[in-house]
């Protein structure tokens, strides 16, 4: 309450008809804690303020006092959606820094996890797309199918969704024997379920009107913003680091990267929807080729990172996640930044919602596709 | 470009800057007083077009307190790091770059929120994720007083 | 008392004689209100009952799942146990809200839903009010329930209820005017604007066959503009879950959001009722001019089971729209009824009193 009235105080005052509604930290769509200061006028939007920190964890600070290996523990938690490329960042930062090479195994199973973790994460954001714009079915048609996928995960990890499966210098376990058959069951019948998607939503004429035109977020402002992964490359923002900075597999595999210069909300849905296509296929070059070999190489049991900074970025579900060490020589690092793709994602909202309906606010961050701990992390 | 290339290039460029071919990347060490306009440069000049700032993350080092951007030209693809130190550790102030690069506004404020760095002429300069008050818990002199970090 | 599945009249009728024979006059009609009110109200509370029952489970199978289950056989507990709930939970009212408005909403939502009920003939002498202008009556006293919300709205003191009530109170004076235009088409056709007529009017073929393209496309219309009379399926803007959390009725709690329920409930089974009655022949069975054979078969099921088949047909139909279309934005559904509905509506009338007059129909 105090909050509300110092806005209305210090940032510019409300005229007569425009009034504030607090959308969360508790509120069905913000997928989260996080809390809009909405300035609305009867239904339109006029200025959004996000205001994050309600599940601030401190995971930089915790990272100062920690190993290595214990940091990617860490990193399930905050993106936990894109939990295995978090996992995969810090891994190879530090093999990179310690200039490692994983064997080819390593790499061939870390992209096929990565694409499978892309595609459960897609899943869930197309449910949760529908139900933003109040088609409640799609939920069960997505869950059920991204049920499969944590499946796999669940008989070669042990853990359904907070992954852990990467280590510096390879992974935890090898596959599991059912692997390779499982992903291939599940390609075959996720091609049959990817059209009943489109059947069910991208088609409507109603999901087409509330979402065509609605939220443009121009190229120049993607950038600026630093809007990555599919919302910016909706707004023709060249930016996937699979085919830019290519890392583990993605040299080796054939793909395009999804571009769209329509810039709107159904841009950003569509350049989702054929990402799906795209990483059923990187998944099928490599399934059958995945080489013998180790799983990990050995590694000293204390992991000292040299003197030096290191960065590392990895495209996730959501755009560039960045790890930057900075390390002094000792088990655990100086500092440690995470680059957050949901964090730039966020800010870019009240550029794009300005002038539309409270409902078009709604859509439009649906497909920004946010999630809170990523953000405040 | 390629990062000799780069390294060259911003040599003969900002001669006042410290430049050196780090592990990864290009890095570029200015004084605060230089960063607001170096910083423009590098987005405008053609050459280098750096229009896409990737992260920004405040470190804070036993004599310093260090900003650092990693910057990538959407169109060039290649990727530097630009770094600006100040000496007052406890009151740190350099110039901000969020009329530069607008998502700036935000990394702005959480450095300023976990390590305390003002920044000049920022427009919304407020706590990010923490309350008023908290203290800085990035800085590594930060008092842990509940514990929550450090058993 | 003989006891006539197929004809109710001489039921009513004896109970009304011997109420009259034994009571003072005005006893007599006091009693009656009293039976006929128990009778509605019991059967309000277990028809929503089993329309919420119905409603999950038609959810579930559109979703790929099978709905409440544990409670009872198939579940079918489940609403009764709800409803227990909600009756013991805490009546919970914000510290500002505008206290005598704030009780009053829900009455006027759920008393304009019960006016309407008593117009819908349910079988041969079921019908408790049956006058010259039952349509008319219906179509206004249908839309006294949007001042309870547009009140609901506003006295709740939240500017969530505020906005879902004002969608709410735009939404529903506009389709008003649709259903009222579609209900008008028939009404031409059928030269009455009494239930009784109307019904016995399509003895010999339903309005929706007999009229052929105009009453169609005023049962189509009908269809729209009723679910977004009732505020649900891709209408349902006013209590838009992922926008204004629960809409005008956010801060009702226990047995007044019930209410609130049971009035969407009420009225869905009204619409439904009514396009059942007017466009479908409502308890009538189904007849086809002169094969005689077949109309007889069709006259040995009952005309209760009749209506409700009916009913049930196109409360599914309203059903399937709420669980397959994405929420509209509320220019859109404003675009919908100004631009489309209604001129074609007002095309649909002139078509139909053309038909009327050149007796073009069956």
């Amino acid at each position: 309450m105090s909050e509300i009235k110092e806005v209305m105080i210090n940032s510019d005052r409300l005229a007569t008809d425009e009034y504030l509604v607090n959308m969360g930290p508790q509120h069905p769509s913000t997928h989260g804690v996080l809390r809009m200061l909405v300035k609305l006028e009867g239904e339109k939007v006029l200025n959004i303020q996000p205001h994050i920190g309600y599940i601030h964890s401190g995971i930089e600070k915790m990272c100062e006092a920690i190993s290595y290996p214990q940091i990617i523990h860490l990193t399930d938690r905050m993106d936990y959606l894109s939990a295995h490329m978090n996992n995969e960042a810090v891994a190879l930062c530090v093999e990179n820094a310690l200039q490692v090479e994983v064997p080819d195994r390593v790499k061939y199973i870390r992209t096929i996890m990565d694409e499978l973790a892309r595609l459960a994460s897609h899943q869930l954001w197309w449910c949760v797309m529908g139900m933003d714009l109040g088609a409640l079915t799609t939920f069960f048609y997505g869950l059920r199918d991204r049920e499969m996928i944590l499946d796999i995960f669940e008989e070669t990890c042990g853990a359904r969704l907070t992954v852990n499966y990467n280590l510096p210098g390879g992974l935890m376990f090898d596959i599991h024997p059912n692997f390779q058959k499982r992903v291939k069951d599940f390609i075959t019948y996720f091609r049959t379920k990817l059209p009943e998607y489109d059947q069910l939503l991208s088609g409507n004429v109603i999901f087409r009107e509330r979402t065509e035109g609605i939220g443009h977020l121009s190229l120049s402002d993607a950038i600026a913003y630093g809007v990555t992964g599919p919302s910016g490359r909706a707004s023709g923002f060249s930016n996937d680091l699979r085919k830019h900075q290519p890392y583990s597999a993605y040299p080796l595999v054939k793909f395009n990267e999804i571009i769209d210069h329509r810039c709107d909300t159904l841009a950003r849905y569509e350049v989702r929807m054929k990402e799906m296509h795209e990483s059923l296929s990187i998944i099928e070059q490599l399934i059958d080729n995945i080489p013998e070999g180790d799983y990990a190489v050995k590694m000293k049991s204390v992991i000292k990172l040299p003197e030096g900074e290191f960065y590392q970025r990895v495209e996730t579900a959501r755009g560039e996640f960045g790890v930057y060490i900075v390390s002094d020589g000792k088990k655990n690092p100086y500092r440690v930044k995470f680059r957050s793709p949901g964090f730039s994602n966020l800010f870019a909202l009240n550029k794009m919602a300005k002038g539309h309906k409270i409902a078009d606010l709604v859509a439009i961050m649906s497909t920004l596709d946010l999630v809170i701990p990523d953000i405040d992390r | 470009m390629t990062h000799d290339e780069l390294k060259t290039y911003l040599i003969d460029k900002f001669p006042s800057a410290e430049i050196a071919l780090g592990a990864q990347y290009v890095q570029m060490i200015v004084s605060s007083v230089d960063l607001h306009q170096t910083a423009a440069s590098l987005k405008n000049s053609k050459d280098t077009s750096f229009d896409y700032l990737i992260c920004l993350s405040g470190v804070d080092y036993p004599e310093y307190m260090e900003v650092v951007y990693h910057l990538e030209s959407v169109d060039l693809h290649h990727v530097m790091v630009l770094k600006v130190r100040t000496s007052d550790r406890l009151n740190p102030a350099i110039d901000t770059v969020s009329d530069i690069w607008i998502g700036a506004k935000y990394h702005e404020r959480e450095v300023y929120d976990l390590l305390g760095v003002h920044f000049n002429n920022h427009t919304d300069l407020r706590r990010l994720f923490l309350e008023d008050g908290w203290g800085f818990p990035l800085r590594k002199d930060y008092v842990d007083e509940i514990r929550i970090v450090e058993r | 008392m003989g006891f006539n599945f197929y004809d109710f009249t001489a039921l009513t009728h004896n109970i009304h004689v011997g109420l009259v024979e034994g009571f003072s006059p005005f006893m007599a009609t006091t009693l009656e209100w009293v039976i006929v009110g128990t009778a509605y109200l019991l059967f309000v509370a277990l028809f929503g009952l089993l329309l919420v029952y119905a409603e999950r489970k038609v959810c579930a199978a559109f979703q790929q799942r099978l709905g409440p289950m544990r409670v009872g056989y198939w579940g079918l507990l489940q609403t009764i146990a709800d409803f227990i709930k909600l009756l013991m939970k805490e009546l919970i009212m914000p510290r500002k809200a505008d206290r005598f408005l704030y009780n009053l909403a829900p009455f006027i939502v759920i008393i304009a839903s019960f006016l309407a009920i008593a117009v819908i003939p349910f079988a041969p002498g079921l019908q408790s009010l049956d006058f010259d202008i039952g349509l008319f009556y219906l179509t206004s006293v249908s839309s006294v329930g949007v001042i309870g919300i547009l009140l609901a709205g506003w006295s709740s003191n939240n500017k969530y209820s505020l906005i879902g009530a004002m969608r709410s109170g735009a939404q529903i004076l506009s389709y008003e005017l649709s259903v009222s235009l579609s209900l008008l088409t028939m009404i031409i056709f059928a030269g009455s604007m009494q239930f009784s007529t109307i019904v016995e009017g399509q003895r010999d073929g339903w309005y929706l066959f007999t009229g052929h393209i105009p009453s169609l496309v005023a049962f189509i219309v009908f269809l729209i503009a009723g679910t977004a009379e009732t505020n649900r399926g891709p209408f349902d803007l006013a209590e838009a879950e992922s926008e204004l959390t629960a809409g005008f009725h956010t801060e009702y709690s226990g047995i007044k959001f019930a209410f609130f329920f049971l009035a969407e409930y009420i009225n869905l089974f009204i619409i439904s009722a009514v396009a059942a009655t007017v466009f479908l022949g409502g308890w009538m069975p189904l007849h086809f001019g002169h094969l005689e054979a077949f109309n007889h078969a069709m006259d040995v099921i009952p005309p209760l089971v009749w209506f409700f088949l009916k009913v049930f047909g196109v409360i599914f139909i309203i059903m399937w729209f709420k669980w397959t279309f994405p929420r509209l934005r509320v220019d859109q559904i404003l675009t919908l009824e100004w631009k489309y509905l209604l001129p074609i509506n007002l095309i649909n009338i002139l078509l139909m009193a053309l038909i009327v007059l050149t007796k073009f129909h069956f």
